[in-house]
């Protein structure tokens, strides 16, 4: 593994706005900063529409950010991209989409989809060592080299996202970036996919931003999360740090209203309600407090000690 | 099930297959599944499992190549001169399911509600469909009707999202327009088919709050449909563990989660994170579910299970009773069987659930 106190990722104040036409913009992402070190897991949680998906996208350069500014090992990536950081860009990051089904181009054999990305860089010498790392990379997904030849409608659902994770493998990435990867799938299943992605990890050192919106797994699954709300980071921490001293108001209304598999507890749960409109905070006025640690809340100074009072 | 409790859904031996080009697929395999006034029962299970598909059947609303080969979906209800009348659903001419049943005995919540909201007509005008049909209503009579439903479902300014079109609501917005409609001819049942699986956890719990707000005000029989432990915990009375076509658990809620006894429901269990899962890795059920194209012999989850016997690639298992309310078809149960204990991470689980929940007994 490598040097481990310096990041890989470091997301500076990111902005992305969509301009809808008639003056009307859409603030989908609004000053967020985080990094990510190598061999770790960061993960991002928020509910649907507060730009979880658009800070992974802006990253891998599938939008291009309206402002702020994005590192990636030692290279500028946002705004104009010099040819050197493309190439590192592309060598190194990998996503990992949601819908297997959608992200897999039907009319393709697996082994062109897995191939896809070293035809492109053209990363072999011959057409059988091509081959044989399509079958070993097939192999360490769980999947078996006879796979190769088949179609993704021929896979289950669990199997096509392992066709998924293999495509962004292949590249031997430094960071994958796993936009909501399981929850298209059924609980065994996901149960399955986290483990190869754990496993992989523990092999090739490479770090995830984990997106999802399903809180056990990524608390399961992540090292430090940052809790998202229309397009803010409201909270970042260790995990330790968020889910057992959680302070801002949203994050604890997000997590009380984590389902937990037991019927007693449940049945006495009450979640904490949160509405931004009526709660009297403004995000854009208060800026990241630190809190202990690496636990930051977004907040002025005198919000998050009313909170943290409480 | 106690006595007193009258059985408002009981499906007996509901046995279907479905015609595709590939061959027969054998979905349903002998599913038995009762369901008394004011309760809630869920069915569990993968995707594939059949949990839809029953559902569907009471219905009528299977595809056109299903093929029922056994069983019977007996429905009893209260007819409009107050006489008690039990009428098989699946011999019922679909005219009459459709004029007499759907929409107005029993309703259905679908997943997407993007996709079961007509996006050309105003929400006001889709709750309001189904009373017009259904109770004959004036447009009056329809219309205050309708913003009551609205306010019942917690949607706030009813009198202006009454003329609003489905783009404009939220996703959390959407499906309690879903509800309302599901609610617009009062009925018996209500079936909601994986109703919070495409929104956020925050909005899911509003949602299945309400739902269970309006059970209770309304007396209504809810059957949930889905694959989230967490919902199931939270809702149900009853718990039906589907695999591969069959029910392999029942029980009541506290038996399924804090005393399973089918190896299914185990990996099921355990394979969900709970917050304290600190394992280096999550247990998984090898393999995936069975296809039915080819009719699997013996236990059809022996090939997934890890505590499989000899007898489980020879015979299928019955239903062997566990206690008053909870039964599981697994040959470990059979009084021969070798004493099998749960894989140890879920013992962990379980002691730490029932542990957790000894504060609130």
């Amino acid at each position: 593994m490598t040097d481990r106190s310096t990041p890989i990722l470091q997301v500076e104040n990111l902005q992305q706005h969509f301009p809808m036409g008639h003056g009307y913009t859409v603030k989908a992402v609004n000053g967020v900063s985080f990094e990510i070190y190598p061999g770790e897991t960061y993960g991002l949680v928020g509910e649907s529409g507060s730009g979880k998906t658009t800070i992974g996208r802006s990253i891998i350069r599938l939008y291009n950010p309206t402002g702020g500014r994005v590192r990636f090992l030692g290279q500028d990536i946002s705004g104009k991209m010099s040819r050197g950081a493309r190439a590192v860009l592309r060598k190194n990051m990998q996503m990992i989409f949601q819908d297997p089904m959608a992200s897999l181009n039907p009319r393709k054999k697996v082994a062109d989809i897995i191939g896809e990305g070293l035809d492109i860089q053209k990363r072999f010498s011959s057409r059988s060592e091509r081959e044989e790392m399509i079958a070993a990379m097939l192999k360490k997904v769980g999947l078996s080299p006879e796979h190769a030849a088949r179609y993704p409608h021929q896979f289950s659902g669990g199997q096509r996202q392992r066709v998924g994770i293999a495509r962004a493998l292949i590249m031997n990435p430094q960071l994958i970036i796993a936009d909501e990867c399981i929850s298209a799938l059924d609980v065994s299943i996901q149960a399955q996919v986290v483990n190869l992605m754990k496993d992989i990890q523990q092999e090739t050192g490479c770090a995830y931003l984990f997106i999802a919106h399903d809180l056990s797994m990524v608390k399961y699954i992540s090292d430090r999360i940052g809790v998202l709300h229309l397009g803010y980071l409201v909270e970042s921490g260790t995990k330790e740090e968020i889910f057992s001293n959680p302070i801002h108001p949203y994050t604890r209304s997000l997590l009380s209203a984590i389902p937990r598999p037991n019927p007693e507890i449940e049945k006495h749960r009450r979640s904490v309600q949160y509405d931004y409109a009526s709660s009297g905070i403004r995000y854009d006025q208060g800026t990241p407090q630190h809190v202990g640690g690496t636990h930051r809340v977004l907040g002025t100074r005198e919000e998050v000690e009313r909170w943290r009072e409480k | 099930m106690s006595e007193e409790m009258k059985t408002i859904l009981d499906i007996k031996d509901l046995d279907i297959s479905f015609k595709t080009s590939a061959g027969t697929v054998h979905a349903i395999r002998g599913v038995n599944l009762n369901l008394c006034k004011g309760e809630t029962v869920a069915i569990v299970g993968e995707s594939g499992s059949g949990k839809s598909v029953t559902m569907k059947a009471a219905m009528g609303l299977l595809d056109s190549n299903a093929v029922i080969n056994s069983g019977e979906i007996l429905y009893t209800y209260t007819d409009e001169s107050g006489q008690e009348q039990t009428a098989d659903l699946l011999k019922m001419p679909k005219k009459q399911l459709r004029q007499q049943i759907n929409g107005q005995r029993i309703a259905m919540v679908f997943q997407d509600p993007m996709t079961s909201l007509d996006p050309t007509m105003t929400i006001g005008k889709q709750i309001m469909e189904g009373m017009f049909l259904h109770k004959h209503m004036g447009k009056e009579e329809a219309r205050k009707r309708a913003l009551e439903l609205l306010e019942l479902v917690g949607i706030p300014d009813a009198e202006k999202r009454f003329r609003n079109y489905p783009h404009q609501l939220s996703g959390g917005m959407r499906q309690r327009v879903v509800i309302a409609i599901a609610l617009s001819a009062d009925p018996d049942i209500l079936i909601c088919d994986e109703p919070t699986t495409a929104l956020d956890v925050t909005i899911q719990a509003r949602i299945l709050d309400l739902i269970m707000d309006i059970q209770k005000k309304m007396g209504l029989s809810v059957i949930y449909i889905t694959h989230d432990l967490g919902v199931v915990a939270k809702v149900a009375d009853y718990v039906d563990v589907m695999y591969a076509g069959k029910i392999v658990e029942v029980g009541n809620v506290n038996e399924i989660f804090f005393a399973p006894c089918h190896p299914y429901t185990w990996g099921l269990l355990s394979a969900m994170p709970d917050l304290d899962t600190d394992d280096e890795r999550l247990f998984s059920i090898p393999g995936s579910p069975p296809n039915l194209l080819h009719e699997p012999k013996g236990d059809a989850f022996a090939a997934r299970n890890q505590f499989a016997l000899v007898i489980d690639e020879k015979a299928e298992p019955p239903m062997f009773q566990v206690s008053r309310t909870h039964w599981a078809a697994t040959w470990l149960l059979h009084p021969d069987a070798p004493k099998v204990q749960p894989p140890p991470e879920l013992e962990a689980m379980l002691a730490r659930a029932r542990k957790e929940a000894e504060k609130y007994l």
